[in-house]
């Protein structure tokens, strides 16, 4: 046999092989981490984040978003957009059925967006903008808007538009309706037993629309309060898979070792949770916009990238993450430099005033964030008292404005019109919120160019209004940013295909399978 | 006896209002919103929403009219509705109330026992090699914290050796049933139970060991040996009864700070019982789940004391029983 012939076949056989080995198997079950316990799992009424990562595996929404944001089909098979982009078609997928046999039609995705109107806070801001929704036939919805909204073909993921059956909610009292507690989707899981405080058990969809799909069996979701304990779990193999955040950052390294491990920090794309510290524009020294810069000056990010969060995550430029659109680093820099932060202060006439510190009470990566960015704040001169609280009551203070630093992380959810104006815009000032405009930022070039941004056309157009809107904030400082915050998804490494949109682990596990 | 209980169970009664009144108050001075807390969850919070959360609970009301309805609903037997779960708070609560009560009794018997067995071979050999080792063990327990314990079990029964699930209260998805699923749950069992049970054992074992030194040193132990009695009979019939009364005492206070100890021991176990149930509604402000936690482990100390008051009797008869 000549060289090239047995090249040949070895290369084929490489290659059949890796073929093979990218062939989804089907059967099994996943072994997941929840936490914390979920209060409900009827996603159209409770939007916190573990109901999503649960029962974005039993609901789904129009749309799902790839890691680059880009829309694909999930229950609407096509879209078109009107010329004057105020008229969006969805055609929605032929012989999808309800977990329990029903039809899924346009009459559902009409009830759907009444019911979230009135019970999901996000859903209502998203859908401020539309005039009238249509169900011309069975499979087509048209959604008239009032004026051209850039964001809007983002708005239509499953946590953020969730559908709900029309048949078993309409005419019935919402809170009590019996199946928010065995909830009924079209997704390729469907919910089988809750034992409260010990594990959520869903089960696959054999009538699901993609044929050949979910290819796992069983998900169980594993409620394990303890942060320590859960990292004991997965390394005495009793769950398969910890969604970001499930343990704390010093232990990631530590787990990402373990022999068969493999670990991503991709799908959080849509969500982009982005870190800063609010800082109260309204009394006090942090009213000049010069203390506010020597902040910036003041604190080494990169430290807390690479100590306290484990060299995961991104050093953040301004108030857009990058992995957002129309982010630009076109924007003023504020690099690790104390000296320039202490003559920033003595210009300002700080006299050594306090400054009360709220750290967030997310558990102990973020006590040890708190205690960093004290010591990088002292040692510039400034007096900082920590103030510890748990987050009910650091919420309290926050919406009350009754701090002067707190930290922070929001989600982006994909664009700027979504995630990223409402903490700056002076509309969104309200005593008593939490995840608004808390620290008092009034400006209002800075109102004019979000307002415009939402409902400019074309895309180029609304880019060029968030990049001056990015400069103009980060000149400005309204809030200090740290990290664009990256939680790793750890799992075993027979877990194939768990991540593969912009959504993540809260998209549902329907292409996931096991390389058994 | 009768009347005793009687008696005993209305001054419970009013006891027990006392507490929910005090805890209405109480939970209600630490900051925080439920309806900010909930917002928050959502990942959004506007006016609108914050406030319908407020209406839907009634926590726009004024506090006595809070007050009057909660208690209305104590009368009769309601507990509310749990802002966060979306549930009847009573139904929550016996969910949950089997685990804890599994718990928190098998590591009331184990304390019990263990630490009367090694305080009283402690006083018997009072001084010895055997005295000084059970003084050294009791004391390390009961100056370890709870949740350190339970981690270095964890580390040691789970990860290194890996004898006993670090987690849980059965094995999901085994679906074991009849005697495999009592041996299963009793494996998941054992490492909670011993963190739990170990330091409360620390302090009968000190307890027991004292209380019979001193009982021993009594006239009544003297005569009982000038009547030629044997030491095994002397010790078990004369002294450990007697020197156990300030042990029941003990006990009997105990029955609250075991719970407390739960809510330590079911977080770190991933135990369902209603000491995390507990924890996580203080932490979310669920007011109404918070109140019916209380008013059960309420319910369950006065229980408890009545019990106590019962066995000192059949401890000492000599006890008069009253109310």
């Amino acid at each position: 046999m000549s060289k090239r012939v047995l090249l040949g076949l070895l290369l084929a056989c490489g290659l059949s092989a890796s073929a093979l080995a990218q062939e989804p198997k089907t059967g099994g079950v996943i072994n997941a981490v929840i936490q914390p316990e979920p209060p409900g799992l009827m996603l159209a009424m409770i939007q916190n984040g573990p109901t999503q990562m649960v029962s974005g595996n039993i609901f789904e929404g129009l749309l799902r978003y790839s890691p680059k944001l880009e829309p694909q089909p999930e229950l609407a098979e096509s879209w078109s957009v009107s010329e004057d982009a105020k008229t969006y078609t969805f055609k929605l997928r032929k012989g999808v059925t309800w977990h329990d046999g029903k039809p899924f039609t346009a009459a559902d995705v009409l009830f759907s967006v009444e019911m979230l109107k009135q019970t999901h806070a996000r859903a209502r801001n998203n859908l401020a903008q539309v005039d009238k929704v249509e169900a011309p036939d069975d499979n087509t919805v048209v959604f008239t808007l009032k004026q051209p909204f850039g964001p809007f073909l983002g708005i239509f993921e499953v946590g953020s538009m969730p559908m709900v059956p029309k048949h078993l909610y309409e005419g019935t009292d919402w809170k009590t309706n019996p199946y928010n507690n065995a909830p009924i989707g079209t997704g390729p899981f469907m919910f089988k037993e809750w034992q409260k405080g010990s594990f959520i058990r869903l089960v696959k969809n054999p009538n699901y629309y993609e044929k050949g799909k979910p290819y796992i069996d069983e998900i169980y979701w594993q409620i394990i309060p303890d942060a320590a304990a859960r990292s004991v779990a997965y390394e005495t193999g009793k769950v398969d898979v910890l969604p970001g955040g499930s343990v704390e950052n010093f232990d990631v390294p530590r787990l990402s070792k373990l022999k068969d491990t493999c670990v991503t920090g991709a799908g959080w794309e849509f969500f982009s949770p982005l870190a800063w510290l609010w800082l109260n524009n309204r009394q006090g020294p942090l009213a000049d916009k010069r203390v506010r810069q020597a902040i910036m000056y003041a604190i080494d990010r990169d430290f807390a990238k690479d100590v306290i969060w484990n060299g995961l995550g991104k050093v953040a430029t301004g108030p857009s993450a990058s992995t957002i659109k129309y982010y630009t680093d076109d924007v003023p820099k504020y690099p690790y430099d104390p000296a320039k932060a202490k003559a920033l202060l003595k210009e300002a006439g700080y006299k050594g005033e306090k400054i009360r510190l709220l750290p967030l009470a997310y558990g102990e990566t973020w006590q040890r964030w708190g205690e960093a960015v004290k010591q990088n704040l002292m040692d510039v001169g400034m007096s900082i008292e920590t103030i510890s609280t748990d987050v009910a009551g650091g919420n309290q203070k926050i919406g009350d404005w009754d701090y002067d630093i707190a930290f922070t992380y929001l989600y982006q959810y994909g664009d700027p019109a979504l995630g990223v104006g409402r903490n700056y815009v002076s509309s969104a000032i309200a005593k008593g919120q939490v995840f608004n405009n808390v620290e008092g930022y009034s400006n209002p070039e800075i109102d004019k160019l979000f307002a415009d941004g939402a409902v400019a056309t074309p895309d180029s157009k609304r880019k060029e209004i968030y990049a001056k809107a990015q400069k103009l904030l980060v000149e400005d400082v309204p809030v200090a940013w740290m990290l664009e915050l990256q939680f790793p998804t750890i799992m075993r490494c027979k877990v194939k295909n768990l991540i593969t949109t912009g959504i993540g682990v809260n998209d549902g596990f329907k292409d996931a399978w096991l390389d058994k | 006896m009768l009347s005793f209980v009687a008696q005993r169970v209305l001054k419970g009664v009013i006891v027990l209002l006392a507490i929910v009144v005090l805890n209405f108050f109480l939970i209600r001075l630490a900051p925080g919103d439920p309806a900010v807390v909930m917002a928050g969850e959502a990942g959004a919070s506007d006016q609108v929403f914050v406030q319908q959360l407020r209406e839907k609970f009634g926590l726009d009301k004024p506090l006595p009219e809070q007050l009057f309805i909660y208690v209305k609903g104590i009368a009769t037997l309601d507990l509310g509705f749990s802002f966060r779960q979306q549930a009847q708070v009573s139904k929550l609560i016996l969910e949950r109330l089997p685990a804890t009560l599994l718990l928190t009794l098998t590591a009331f018997a184990i304390s019990l026992a263990l630490g009367v067995l090694f305080g009283t071979f402690a006083a018997r050999f009072a001084g010895t090699f055997l005295d000084t080792g059970i003084t050294i063990f009791a004391l390390i327990f009961y100056a370890m914290p709870i949740f350190w314990v339970a981690l270095m079990g964890i580390l040691l029964f789970s990860v290194t050796v890996d004898w006993l699930p670090s987690f849980g209260y059965e094995t999901v998805g085994a679906n074991f049933t009849g005697f495999a699923h009592v041996v299963d749950v009793a494996k998941h069992l054992i490492m909670p139970a011993m963190t739990l049970g170990l330091f409360f054992m620390a302090t009968y074992t000190r307890m027991t060991r004292a209380s019979m030194l001193e009982v021993k040193r009594l006239d009544f132990v003297k005569t009982a040996r000038a009547k030629g009695l044997s030491d095994a009979v002397i010790q078990r019939r004369h002294v450990l009864r007697n020197a156990l009364l300030p042990v029941v005492t003990l006990a009997g206070v105990h029955a609250g700070t075991l719970i407390g100890g739960a809510v330590i021991t079911e977080t770190v176990f991933a135990w369902p019982g209603i000491g995390r149930l507990m924890y996580d509604a203080l932490l979310q402000r669920d007011y109404n789940l918070l109140l019916g936690v209380f008013v059960t482990c309420s319910v369950m100390v006065l229980i408890f004391n009545l019990i106590t008051d019962l066995v000192y009797r059949l401890v000492d008869p000599r006890i008069e029983l009253a109310a």
